[in-house]
């Protein structure tokens, strides 16, 4: 890459492995500040090498637990890991417990490893935009792999799952009957589904009724693979990390990562362009005269919802 | 509509250092200050000064709240602190709380950490202190 121009300072502090330098771009990344897109640019031609991995299942299934396993057995082969670990807000304080550090035994100060946990913060769509963008602040920061832990239900997770290339999908023996699964999307999104915790009773049955399902949910023509595993003894991990890896191979060899990345690439400029839009136009309806106007005739019924948004579409249009 | 919030919410990594398994009150205090809209990294047990300190690096939080009834406080917190300072993280406020005599407090005070809780603190009381002493942002 033949760029002469100096990075910003934050951005080089990243590339030279500052960890609290890191810490404080994510959380800038977090709080969507404008201000930290030319360092996110200047750090974008170091990105792409990364394995984005996806860790998605309902709470208690042990995500976490699976994670813990995955980092012991990713470190043990010298790969250096990031973590996101997404927790949801309460919609009532705003806060949260973000308690996903607790499962993970790691050597103290182990440099390998970078761990953050996130709120979801309620908003739909930031989340996703601002999980993509830490994802690329670790691999800049040069991480080998990214581990993405999401609770897998709902239409934030599955945005966020977006940003991994690829999704294991994480259940437990007697979760509910297929229909549940199907019912949460849950289907759509698995490039392999881990039956954990396979030491309680049901857990064949489980595996066997997956392996029956996936077989006519195959996208893209990949078939997700099924297997199971008991995380807090640590079994069934290397299989795991297998199976994530035969489906990495498979989108090289398919030809189908290309087209995955031009498509996620899509979805990230859309949400960009929306998110921007969205925040000006409901700043702009508390401070702006005419579009309070606008908003009188849509409450006074003398204009519909649907006009009055054409009108203001061709506003932007003509003023953006 | 709910207006979108500006400020980031407060940031805080609650731990416990030392061995003794006594969560509760942790847990109690973590439970507070999300209802008071904060984002709370809850650490757990036996969590070495290195590990807290790595933590509330990697998770650039904004206050770090330490729980312990071991005894090993006079030990242990002002390592933290020192290891804070060694990674130029002393802009980071480090508050207590659990069994911790009155002069051990005053010492601890003196050493840096910006509050000492004992039993019988009240949540609000802990509450309104973090966000008193927790780091803001620009």
């Amino acid at each position: 890459m033949s760029r002469a121009r100096p990075l910003p300072a934050a951005a080089a502090a990243v590339r030279r492995g500052d960890r609290r330098a890191l810490a404080r771009l994510i959380t800038r990344v977090e709080a969507r500040d404008p201000t930290v897109a030319p360092v996110l640019s200047a750090l974008y031609p170091f990105t792409g090498k990364a394995m984005v991995v996806g860790i998605t299942g309902p709470l208690g299934v042990g995500k976490s637990s699976l994670i813990n396993g995955l980092l012991a057995q990713l470190r043990r082969s010298g790969k250096r890991v990031g973590v996101i670990a997404v927790d949801p807000s309460s919609p009532f304080s705003g806060g949260s417990v973000l308690g996903d550090r607790i499962r993970i035994d790691r050597a103290t100060e182990d440099d390998g490893i970078f761990f953050r946990s996130m709120a979801s913060r309620g908003h739909s769509g930031g989340l996703a935009l601002a999980t993509r963008e830490v994802a690329r602040l670790l691999d800049a920061f040069g991480m080998d792999v990214v581990l993405l832990e999401t609770v897998g239900s709902g239409q934030v997770d599955v945005e966020v799952r977006e940003v991994a290339t690829t999704s294991v999908v994480v259940l437990v023996p007697h979760l509910g009957d297929d229909v549940q699964t199907m019912k949460a999307g849950l289907f759509e999104i698995a490039d392999v589904f881990c039956v954990n915790k396979a030491d309680l009773p049901g857990a064949d049955s489980a595996k066997r009724d997956l392996s029956e399902l996936v077989g006519l949910a195959s996208s893209d023509g990949w078939r997700p693979t099924v297997l199971s595993s008991v995380a807090a003894e640590g079994l069934g991990i290397p299989e795991l990390w297998s199976a994530v890896e035969a489906h990495e191979q498979y989108l090289d060899t398919s030809g189908t990562r290309l087209k995955a990345a031009r498509e996620r690439a899509a979805d990230e400029l859309l949400a960009l362009v929306r998110d921007r839009v969205g925040r000006e136009l409901s700043d702009a309806f508390e401070h702006d005269a005419k579009l309070a106007a606008l908003l009188d005739e849509v409450v006074g019924r003398s204009l519909d919802p649907r006009s009055a948004s054409e009108r203001l579409y061709r506003e932007l249009r003509r003023t953006g | 509509m709910a207006k979108t919030a500006k400020a980031s919410p407060i940031r805080v990594l609650i731990a416990k250092p030392g061995l003794d398994g006594h969560d509760r009150g942790a847990k109690v205090v973590a439970r507070a200050l999300r209802d008071a809209g904060m984002e709370v990294i809850y650490a757990g047990l036996r969590q070495t000064p290195e590990d807290i300190v790595g933590s509330a690096i990697e998770e650039d939080v904004d206050l770090i709240g330490l729980s312990i009834l071991s005894g090993a406080h006079m030990a242990l917190f002002p390592r933290v602190l020192k290891l804070l300072k060694a990674h130029k993280a002393s802009d980071i406020p480090v508050f207590a709380g659990g069994i911790i005599p009155d002069e051990d407090a005053r010492r601890l005070k003196k050493l840096g950490i910006r509050a000492v809780f004992g039993p019988g603190t009240t949540l609000e009381e802990i509450v309104t202190t973090a966000r008193g002493i927790a780091r803001r942002r620009s």
